[in-house]
């Protein structure tokens, strides 16, 4: 106190001290990063999460760019997004970035949450995470959907229908509220504006706060790991997991070099393929919207196809709404479903990895069938694959009971 | 603990929090109901007149009505000849569930038995079906006989809109308000008061 500092690192320090004692910097810093003990055997799977983080950055820089160029306005949106293509300096990377970008956060969200699936991380303690990123998940299909609308192409319109239509599945208040939610008797300029809004400003603060607690949980328990064993279960004598090392640099290094192979691959198509064949941007969609004419082969992004494929293999409206969102309610409950104290997949059995397996490929099967025109053939296999969805939850409730599996090491090897 | 409770100071807690419940609930009100269809959009949706004169026997017209497509269609005695053998293929061949003025009867559904005006929207999920006029099989329906096919989730209806079983739609076409202001010119949106 009141000594004047006489060195260089001195008077860092006490730089440092000064933000410390308003705002604990170093502290936090330790916290999450040059302290965060994450496990030593992160594999391949461990790259999604932050690669997620990633494509969210990607999305909210792009997209702000894009609100500078846009209108939202039903006469207008659909030149818009043109005059970004054309006329905006780099506007059709910008876009393209973002329209891949949407794309993009699916395939990685996907296999983020499949990690989840081999190596149980949605297992006591983990319950929580598991619990926001589902809402993370149900927040980015609302944001896609409304994205998806903004260009105001002839899909744009007929999908924000079709999908604003099924609230009227929803028991005697269901016209109101399809009316209440389109803000309108039919698809307009009111619905565009509000879908807009919603996609620009509400949506996005959502889902960083569900991140910002997706996160804090993780950092909480601690991340899971290929061999599902407890790292904090066996520490030294400063209380350090045996088997962790800190996040950064060992983890920021390592997820570096994820992001480089991530945008060699995703820069490709952003420049090669941005349309991925009709897959991330729809041929249907370069059509102005058209009230009078439904486009011949409506369906919807890629990303959303497994469980268009289960409402289409309903032949009821309201049941098949319900089949669908119980399809998402479904996997909210997973922590409680899968009751085996054995996490990771490799120290479970063959009826395990072998339902595993075919519940990971009917999921794809039903995507792939979601983009069909919808044949007799087709519409019975959507209806079996969505049967064998739901058997594989309640299968997985009563096998778990007591499960034989193979015995768990107490401290990861190698 | 409970012993230490100062009651009335619990009882101003507990009350200040129901106000606050309170104040926030009716604070969301104009929040939620500003999300209700605007003035505007209310006052929009006025009857449309056209000319049907110039429809060809077989042949449908698209006349857009409060943004929606309204199906007009010409139907030869060919077409409305099958109406009465469907009944068992039809979830409600007599019109128990349908949206439509009280003018209608259940088989031609049409004020004219030749013209059926329905509004094109699939009771489904609201896209607009196609018009599948002839009686051959199609890769949808064998034995097509005739009617509206929606592409989105493989709703069939037939040539008086009613919906087939097995269809997602549960719910027969809905039919309009119309009148026929002469031979010619027909009004979309009125009933004419003949109801």
């Amino acid at each position: 106190m009141g000594k004047i500092a006489s060195s260089r690192t001195k008077s860092r320090n006490s730089l440092m001290d000064w933000f410390n004692q308003r705002l604990p910097v170093t502290q936090f810093y330790k916290d999450h990063l040059s302290e965060y003990y994450a496990p030593k055997n992160f594999n391949f799977w461990y790259f999604f999460g932050s690669l997620a983080l990633l494509v969210l950055v990607n999305q909210i820089l792009t997209g702000i760019w894009l609100t500078m160029h846009y209108k939202p306005d039903a006469d207008q949106a659909f030149g818009m997004v043109e005059y970004i293509m054309r006329d905006v300096p780099w506007g059709w990377l910008i876009r393209y970035l973002h329209t891949t970008g949407a794309s993009a956060f699916f395939i990685v969200i996907y296999l983020h949450m499949f990690r989840g699936l081999l190596y149980g991380s949605y297992k006591k303690p983990r319950e929580l995470i598991w619990v926001f990123g589902m809402i993370i998940y149900l927040a980015l299909m609302a944001e896609a959907f409304m994205g998806y609308v903004l260009p105001w192409g002839n899909m744009s319109y007929w999908g924000a229908k079709v999908i604003t239509q099924l609230f009227a599945a929803v028991p005697w208040v269901g016209d109101a509220l399809v009316e209440w939610v389109r803000g309108d008797y039919l698809i307009s300029d009111a619905t565009l504006n509000r879908f807009f809004a919603l996609h620009v400003v509400a949506l996005p603060l959502v889902i960083l706060v569900l991140v910002v607690l997706h996160l804090a949980a993780l950092h909480t328990v601690g991340s899971n790991n290929p061999e599902g064993v407890d790292i904090k279960k066996h520490k030294d004598e400063n209380g350090v997991p045996k088997d962790g090392i800190p996040f950064h640099p060992y983890y920021t290094v390592k997820d570096i070099f994820g992001v480089g192979m991530f945008l060699l691959i995703f820069l490709f198509i952003v420049f090669v393929k941005p349309d991925m064949g009709g897959l991330f941007l729809e041929h249907d969609n370069y059509v102005p919207a058209d009230p009078s004419s439904t486009p011949e082969h409506i369906k919807p992004v890629w990303y959303f196809t497994p469980f268009y494929a289960m409402l289409r293999a309903v032949p009821d409206m309201q049941m098949g709404a319900l089949i669908m969102a119980l399809a998402i309610v479904v996997l909210f409950f997973l922590p409680w479903l899968d009751r085996s104290p054995v996490k990771s997949i490799r120290y479970r059995r063959w009826p395990y990895k072998l339902m595993l397996s075919l519940f990971a490929i009917s999921f794809v099967v039903l995507g792939w069938l979601g983009m069909q025109s919808g044949s007799v053939l087709q519409k019975l296999m959507a209806q079996i694959l969505t049967g064998f969805y739901f058997f594989y939850f309640v299968w997985l409730f009563f096998y778990s009971r007591n499960e034989i599996y193979h015995e768990v090491p107490e401290r990861i090897e190698k | 603990m409970t012993d230490n409770v100062n009651k009335s100071r619990r009882n101003l807690l507990m009350g200040t929090s129901a106000v606050g419940v309170i104040g926030a609930g009716f604070a969301a009100v104009p929040f939620i109901k500003s999300w209700l269809p605007s003035e505007r959009a209310k006052a929009a949706g006025s009857p449309v007149k056209t000319d049907i004169s110039k429809i060809e026997p077989g042949q449908m017209i698209n006349v857009l009505w409060r943004g929606q497509p309204v199906f007009i269609v010409n139907r030869t005695e060919k077409q409305t000849a099958v109406l009465d053998s469907l009944d068992d293929r039809l979830k409600d061949p007599n019109d128990e569930t349908s949206i439509q003025p009280d003018f209608i009867d259940s088989k031609f559904r049409a004020k004219r038995q030749n013209l059926l005006v329905v509004i094109g929207i699939c009771t489904h999920l609201g896209c607009s079906p196609k018009y599948y006029p002839d009686l051959v099989p199609q890769s949808f329906d064998s034995e097509w006989q005739g009617g509206f096919y929606c592409p989105c989730h493989n709703s069939r209806f037939d040539i008086s809109g009613r919906v087939y079983k097995g269809s997602p739609a549960s719910r027969n076409l809905d039919i309009p308000p119309y009148t026929f202001l002469d031979e010619n010119i027909i009004e979309i949106g009125t009933d004419g008061g003949t109801a």
